[in-house]
Formats: structure tokens, C-alpha cells, sequence
């Protein structure tokens, strides 16, 4: 044969294994409303930068007659490509090809891509849409998954990894999206369990469906498994476009700085928050009135709301916030909140991603159920992860600090770089009326007119600890600061901690409170 | 910014404050002290053997009965001596996780 013709047999041979599974497979594919694997890394990556490799790799099962089948590129797309003009690996299984399922040289061609992505220390992401293990292929399958999970932790706080679920993501399978930095789900299509509906009901007589037990609202809303939400995956290729500003290439690189540009005009941030320290407001107009642009890209935003997470640039720079949210659950920290500030915040120092703490807390919530459910190793993490932070840490002191989550709230004594107050800010043990009945309890149980008694004590309380002045002049808070100066004063900060340094002692690595 | 809030009152440390409040903190269940007279499923699974009637009496740690749960027998111990009161369970049943089994007199 003559190259020409080999040539051309070449191409016969990439044009059926580009068919993936065949016409009835896809278009069974688009009537679930599902994008097929192809069309999922094309609307994702860079107009023509999609390279493919491991399109001819041949299945491994020999057993239950698939020794003759043929899987195209054995139920997954590998290849490295560009987002916004920069590399990265991705991967997207192939749910036309035998369901997706996961087979030894399926894990294979996974494990592969992923040690480029290491090697060459560029973002991985990877595409989610399989029925699972490949049981055919028995316990090779379970090793290609243990190998995905290794190189998912190995590669973690090294390269950034997006995990997309497209589809199914059931059994162990679900374990590598866990083990990953952010995952993005999709309205009626993302389906995570470890368990199914219908094992669940055979075993256990309870009734739910699939949507319910691991769909996207489940896992956004309830679970906090998954960290975005779309109605499409149009729009959730979007919002993967949009992490990737906000991130670093890998971790000895920064975030890429971007023009700076000023806060819109329509967040006053004098206007946004009420006097009376009992009242709400919502704590992202804070950040949107400090930001460039008054953009705010939120993470984990419909999931343990009492706190804020997310990106945004100041000057350009991009940073990470942590904000209590006196809107919802009056701002306390608790089990849920805390795993997830915990978590973001070590996201941020992984990436070198200054972060900003906004704080407004009257504490932790009480309760049998939070004690119960180990409010206290959960609350320890962000004790954790904020002092083993070495990123610039700057904190600003909106209204309430008061007592362990003063402390928690990336305070001087977890090692901030910068903190910030209002003037308005009370800093205290507790608040006015816990104090005054704790400290004036005798007084007011014997006093005359106990309301009245109550009243002055707690007067005297605010009027001698709920403010700034007095961690102000233990050197606790480095500048009282008038809410318009804030956006001037975080600017200045993050100039100076540019090049910060510090130096930890040697060691394998931490214990925390996981 | 128009989006519908309800705002309530949630108490934290004798401070009343105006917030939204989850329906998780609103559904929580109250914390009771555990009755040892009642035997409870630990986990959910399905009736296979019960060595008990009621008026039995049993020692601490007799097996009243054994739940299949994750391909495994469950033997279900006594917690207490005492007389069986009531059985709330037949063979074959599958039970929900703290699913009452046993009541002691």
C-alpha cells in the first residue's frame, strides 16, 4: 500500500472510532438531552485545540464474549487542549461506548493523561459520564479506579483538577470527583451516589428517585459534594471558563492578573450594612462594593449559606473570600460552614490565592445536634487551615466578632498578616445580653426592676468591650478603618504581603481534623 | 436583589437575630434521653430470626433476634435484663435504620 492509501485507511479507521458508539448510541445520547463526549470537550476547549491521543486503544476484557467487540477508544476521550489560549489535560467519558463503563485500558488511557497533566503541571479536567465498573473486567476495573484516586490525590495542591458529571458518576466512580479540587453539575443530567435507587428500595424498602437521592440541586443544595450549578452544559462550560480567570496554572505559578478596574458605583459600601447588630443584610454586596467591577464568583453558593466563598480581583489580582453571612442563619459557623471555609481556604493557600476574611459572626450555633455531630473537630479545621495558611491573609472586622468565632475568623492570633476593623465593629467574648447576664447575673436576679437593671448593665457592657478600641490597643487589629478607605486599604495590603515568606519547620504533613 | 427572603428570629447566646433559617436547624430533631426499655435498629436490613416472644425473659445480651443488613447477620442483644414487653417486628420484615424492635417491660 502506498502512503496515500494508508493514509487514507488511516483516516476510515479515525472516522469510526471518532463515531463512538455508534448512530443509535449517540442519538439515544442527545434524546437524554446530553451533549455526546466529542461535542463536550469541543464546546469546552479553545476553537481547534483539541488534540487526541490513545483514539486506537483496544479493550482488555477477554471473558463473557467481549473478546470480539470492539469499544471505540474503549469508552473514553483523552487529549490535551487550550482554555482561554493556555494547555490543559481533560478526559471525557464516552457514555455511546458500553455505557461509559470502566475497564482496565479505559483507566488506562485516564491514568495516562493524568500523569501529563502532572508531569507538565497544567490544570486536569476531567468529564464524567459512566455506568461504572466494567464488570466484565472484573477486579481490573476496581484497580483502574484505585489508580485514578491515586493520581487524583498525588496530583492535589499541584495542578487544579475540575471534575464535570455529565451523566452518571455512581459507585466508586464518584470517589475521583471527591478527591478533586471543583466539581460542576448540570440540572436533569449530573447523577452522583455510591448506592443506587434501586438497591436502595431492594434493600431497604426506601423509596426516592435518582434525581432526588444524587441530582444536581441534591449534591448543590444538600450534600455540598458539588460546587456549581447549571441548567445546561453550555452554561456550565461557562462557569468553567470563568474558574479558570481565577486560578493559577499550577502551584508555583500566580493567578493571572487582569486590568484593574473599580468597584461599580451602584454598591455604596456605607449603605450596606444596618446599625443594629441583630439586623441582616447580605454580606456579598460587601464584596461586590470592594471588588473590581463588583464581580464575585461564588463557590458553593446554594450549600451551607451562613458562610461566603468564592473569587474576585482587587486591581486586577485575583483573591479568595471567606465571609460570614448574617442573611442566612445569622452568619454562625457550624458543622456544615466550617468543612466548607475550611476546605477553600487551603484551596487558596495551595494556589497562592491571597485571602480576605470578611467577619460578622455572633459565634457557633448551639445546639445537642452540632455537639452531636462534632461541631468541634468540624470547627477545628478552619482553625486549622487558617493558621497553616502561608498565602497573605488579610482580615476586615465588619460588625460582630465575638468569642471563638472572633478567633476562628483568620484573627491576629491564627497568624493574619493584616486585620482591618470598622468602627463599629464589637469585639467581645459574647454579645451585650449573654455577657450582662452572665456577668450582673446576681445583680439583676435581685435587683427591683430586673429589665431595667439588664438593660444598664448591658449598656455598660457595649459601651466598655463592643467595639474596636480595645483589641485595637493590644495591637489585636492594626487600623481602625472607615468603610470607604476598605477597598484602598486591602489594596495596599496585598502590595505589600506580594512577597511574603514563611518559613514552617520540616515535616511529612500535618494532622488535621479531617 | 429582589428575591423573596424570609427573615426569622434565631437565638444565639440570648441575642435574638433577624436572619433566614434553614429548614435543616428548623427540622432537627429534639434531643431525648434514651430509653433503655426500647431496642432500636442500628441499621437497616431485614427481619431473619427472632428468638424471643413476648413475657420472655431475657439476661443482658441474650440474641432477641437476628437482622440481615450488608450480607451479614446481625445478632440483636439484649441491653437490659428484664420481660419482654412487646415485639414490633415479624419475620421477614425489612426495617428502616432506628426502627423500633423490642420493648422491655
Amino acid at each position: 500500500m502506498s502512503l496515500i492509501d494508508r493514509t487514507k485507511d488511516l483516516l476510515k479507521k479515525r472516522e469510526k472510532a471518532e463515531g463512538g458508539g455508534g448512530e443509535k448510541a449517540v442519538k439515544r445520547q442527545q434524546s437524554l438531552g446530553k451533549l455526546t463526549a466529542r461535542e463536550r470537550i469541543l464546546a469546552l476547549l479553545d476553537k481547534d485545540s483539541f488534540q487526541e491521543y490513545d483514539l486506537f486503544i483496544r479493550h482488555d476484557a477477554q471473558d463473557f464474549n467481549m473478546a470480539n467487540k470492539e469499544l471505540a477508544g474503549d469508552g473514553v476521550i483523552t487529549g490535551t487542549g487550550k482554555i482561554k489560549s493556555k494547555p490543559v489535560c481533560i478526559y471525557a467519558q464516552d457514555f455511546t461506548v458500553a455505557g461509559g463503563s470502566l475497564g482496565l485500558m479505559h483507566a488506562r488511557k485516564i491514568t495516562k493523561i493524568m500523569d501529563h497533566a502532572i508531569k507538565m503541571r497544567v490544570p486536569l479536567i476531567g468529564i464524567n459520564d459512566s455506568g461504572g465498573a466494567r464488570v466484565q473486567e472484573g477486579v481490573n476495573s476496581l484497580a483502574g479506579y484505585g489508580e485514578i484516586f491515586y493520581r487524583n490525590t498525588k496530583a492535589s495542591g499541584v495542578i487544579p483538577q475540575i471534575s464535570v458529571i455529565l451523566g452518571p458518576c455512581a459507585g466508586g466512580a464518584v470517589y475521583s470527583p471527591a478527591l478533586t479540587d471543583f466539581v460542576f453539575v448540570v440540572e436533569g443530567i449530573s447523577k452522583m451516589f455510591i448506592t443506587g435507587p434501586q438497591i436502595i428500595k431492594t434493600v431497604l424498602g426506601e423509596d426516592i428517585s435518582m434525581e432526588e437521592l444524587g441530582g444536581a440541586k441534591t449534591h448543590t443544595q444538600l450534600t455540598g459534594n458539588a460546587h456549581f450549578y447549571a441548567e445546561s452544559e453550555l452554561e456550565c462550560f461557562e462557569q468553567i471558563k470563568e474558574l479558570i480567570t481565577y486560578i493559577p496554572w499550577n502551584n508555583t505559578k500566580k493567578a493571572a492578573a487582569f486590568k484593574a478596574r473599580p468597584p461599580k458605583p451602584k454598591y455604596n459600601i456605607n449603605n450596606i450594612i444596618p446599625n443594629d447588630a441583630k439586623e441582616p443584610y447580605d454580606v456579598r454586596n460587601i464584596i461586590r462594593a470592594i471588588s473590581d467591577e463588583s464581580k464575585f464568583f461564588e463557590v458553593q453558593k446554594d450549600w451551607a449559606k451562613n458562610v461566603v466563598i468564592g473569587f474576585s480581583r482587587i486591581e486586577g489580582e485575583s483573591v479568595g473570600y471567606v465571609a460570614n453571612q448574617p442573611d442566612f442563619m445569622a452568619g454562625v459557623l457550624d458543622v456544615d460552614s466550617s468543612d466548607k471555609a475550611a476546605r477553600f481556604i487551603r484551596y487558596c493557600d495551595a494556589f497562592n490565592i491571597p485571602i480576605i476574611t470578611l467577619v460578622d459572626l455572633p459565634g457557633y450555633l448551639p445546639g445537642v445536634d452540632q455537639e452531636h455531630a462534632g461541631v468541634i473537630r468540624h470547627g477545628a479545621k478552619i482553625l486549622y487551615a487558617y493558621s497553616e495558611a502561608t498565602v497573605p491573609k488579610l482580615t476586615l472586622i465588619l460588625r460582630k466578632a465575638y468569642g471563638g468565632g472572633y478567633i476562628a475568623m483568620n484573627s491576629r492570633h491564627l497568624g493574619a498578616d493584616f486585620v482591618f476593623s470598622w468602627p463599629n465593629a464589637e469585639i467581645a467574648v459574647m454579645g451585650p445580653e449573654g455577657a450582662a447576664n452572665l456577668i450582673f447575673r446576681k445583680e439583676i436576679a435581685m435587683a427591683n426592676n430586673p429589665d431595667k437593671v439588664r438593660q444598664e448593665k448591658m449598656d455598660e457592657y457595649k459601651e466598655k468591650f463592643a467595639n474596636p478600641y480595645v483589641a485595637a490597643g493590644k495591637g489585636y487589629i492594626d487600623a481602625v478603618i472607615e468603610p470607604h478607605e476598605t477597598r484602598k486599604f486591602l489594596i495596599h495590603a496585598l502590595e505589600v504581603s506580594s512577597d511574603k515568606s514563611v518559613q514552617t519547620p520540616e515535616r511529612k504533613h500535618g494532622i488535621p481534623p479531617f | 436583589m429582589s428575591e423573596d427572603k424570609k427573615y426569622e428570629f434565631l437565638n444565639i447566646n440570648e441575642t435574638l437575630y433577624k436572619t433566614q433559617i434553614s429548614d435543616n436547624f428548623k427540622n432537627r430533631k429534639k434531643w431525648e434521653i434514651p430509653d433503655v426499655s426500647k431496642v432500636f435498629s442500628f441499621i437497616p436490613g431485614t427481619i431473619e430470626q427472632i428468638n424471643i416472644e413476648v413475657g420472655s425473659k431475657v439476661n443482658e445480651g441474650d440474641d432477641l433476634l437476628i437482622l440481615e443488613a450488608m450480607k451479614m447477620r446481625n445478632r440483636i442483644k439484649a441491653p437490659i435484663s428484664g420481660t419482654i414487653k412487646t415485639i414490633c417486628v415479624k419475620i421477614n420484615e425489612i426495617i428502616p435504620k432506628n426502627h423500633l424492635l423490642v420493648e422491655f417491660e
